[in-house]
């Protein structure tokens, strides 16, 4: 058998430029993880704007593209939510190819359990609406889920007993550096400029919010001033600390969001568990790392740490749904900074200032919805024009009541 | 995990409380006249400062009693607790 990580492969020996920034540009695009680099990338492959800078305060990738649990499914219930991460999943199927580099897309399905007689229901509504909407997904009786993960403890005589689960066989993971570098070499092929170290302090705007006439002229940053024909905000967690730079306030929140790897095991673990009522959700790495998740600390944080007795929670859960790892190590845990809304759904699109677009609150749904944000957050930057799949998530729909509300299809708390 | 000092029954561990998000959110003086706006802001546009932060906890296994406190979401210090109904503290750098 193949040793766990023998797939891996070599670090490239060319990654990208490091350039000065220039004093102006046609796009600039502020956070350089995951979703900032896959717009840029989309900029130029399909619209072929590249007088691009993708500013990123720290190292490119190393927010919460670093610290996700790197799981890709698109079985969310709403419409909405189905359409952009559908288009998602697809762009994965596909990305190694247009990436031009190996980022390790290993579509092992995805398992959510029900628990309760509601889970049962909800779980078979939401595969119906799934079906619909052309997602891949079925209704799997204990049976059948222990026949695709047999370390799953499925007995009767547990606190919240296996009722069943839902499965979509095309879910996967993806290595989530590899993805991020290979988003950010195709954007510097094509003469996008990655600024790293490049922090925005501020704005420099003209015209008014209250006539409708406010525009960003330029973005003050820890290296100088950048002027900017458009601005798009990709910084995850802290898109409301730029936001109140220009006195645009929303209802996003920030929340710790704790991960955590175990040791090296050998592969036990065959697919991606997630459990919403007892809240955990694992796969294993590639190396063979199990990878875990919870639900969001309570409280407001950009700490990117967080409490230990939800880790405490988290791991009790674990160990009475997979009996198998009462004997792992935990060798790491850290937090990423999940912005959120009250409807769980992000934010994607217009601003007060009409050259700002903004792109946040994707809570714990971010990573997974990487290629689909890009390519539509190009697309409306090129055109002018609001991507269909994006124009759901407008800022305004908390004044005109359209929320989205995706706690029901999304894995943890938020 | 830390300990909070509910102002009623003292230092007690954070899994004692309930978080209850951002303080001083005033219900409208003449609901009737808000607009559709007015209304959004109210019940979804929240302060979500990178610093000391002004926000309600429940000692929800404990006294039971709400309190509020400023807290730095960037540290996670309690930087001041105090009831319901007190003024908050001057705190340097607050925002809210």
């Amino acid at each position: 058998m193949t040793p766990p990580g023998a797939d891996l492969p070599e670090h490239p020996d060319f990654l990208w430029r490091n350039p000065e920034p220039k004093r102006s540009y046609d796009v600039v695009i502020i956070g350089g993880g995951g979703h900032g680099l896959a717009t840029a990338h989309y900029l130029a492959k399909n619209h072929g704007i590249t007088n691009v800078a993708v500013l990123e305060k720290g190292w490119l990738a190393g927010g919460n593209m670093a610290r996700n649990t790197t799981l890709i499914r698109s079985n969310y219930l709403w419409d909405e939510s189905a359409a952009i991460y559908e288009h998602a999943l697809k762009l994965w199927e596909g990305l190694e190819d247009d990436l031009g580099y190996p980022i390790l897309f290993s579509q092992r399905g995805v398992l959510n359990l029900a628990h309760t007689e509601q889970d049962v229901r909800d779980s078979v509504r939401r595969v119906e609406a799934n079906k619909l909407n052309g997602v891949d997904a079925e209704w799997l009786e204990p049976d059948d889920v222990a026949k695709i993960c047999p370390i799953l403890n499925v007995s009767e005589d547990i606190r919240y007993p296996v009722l069943g689960a839902t499965y979509q066989p095309r879910a996967g993971i993806a290595k989530h550096d590899y993805v991020a570098w290979g988003f950010a070499r195709r954007a510097d092929e094509a003469g996008i400029d990655l600024i790293q170290d490049c922090e925005v302090l501020g704005f420099r705007t003209e015209g008014s919010q209250a006539d409708g006439t406010a525009r960003v002229t330029g973005v003050r940053t820890s290296r100088g001033d950048i002027a900017c024909g458009q601005v798009a905000l990709c910084a995850a967690g802290h898109t409301s600390t730029l936001l109140d730079e220009l006195e645009v306030s929303t209802p996003l929140q920030s929340h710790p969001l704790q991960a955590l790897v175990s040791e090296l095991l050998e592969p036990v673990h065959p697919t991606i568990v997630m459990s919403n009522a007892v809240h955990v959700y694992v796969s294993q790495a590639h190396k063979g790392e199990l990878v875990m998740g919870a639900g969001v600390d309570s409280y407001n944080g950009y700490g990117q740490r967080g409490a230990f007795h939800i880790i405490e929670r988290q791991m009790a859960a674990a160990v009475e749904l997979f009996p198998v790892f009462a004997r792992a190590h935990l060798l790491r845990s850290w937090a990423g900074i999940v912005d959120t809304n009250p409807d769980a759904s992000p934010i994607v699109g217009r601003t007060p200032y009409a050259n700002v677009l903004v792109n946040a609150g994707w809570g714990t749904g971010g990573f997974k919805s990487t290629p689909g944000l890009g390519w539509c957050l190009a697309h409306t930057i090129a055109t002018g024009e609001l991507h269909p799949y994006i124009a759901p998530f407008s800022l305004d729909r908390f004044v005109t009541g359209a929320l989205v509300d995706e706690h029901g299809a999304a894995g943890v708390a938020h | 995990m830390q300990l909070i000092d509910c102002p009623w029954c003292g230092p007690r561990e954070e899994v004692e409380f309930h978080y209850g998000g951002q303080a001083h959110v005033d219900y409208p003086a003449k609901p009737a006249e808000l607009t559709d706006e007015q209304w959004a802001r109210f019940v979804f546009f929240r302060d979500n400062p990178k610093g000391p932060f002004a926000e309600r906890w429940n000692h929800s296994v404990g006294c039971r009693r709400w309190f509020n406190a400023v807290r730095d979401t960037h540290t996670y210090q309690f930087l001041a607790v105090y009831k319901i109904g007190e003024n908050r503290p001057e705190i340097p750098g607050a925002r809210t």
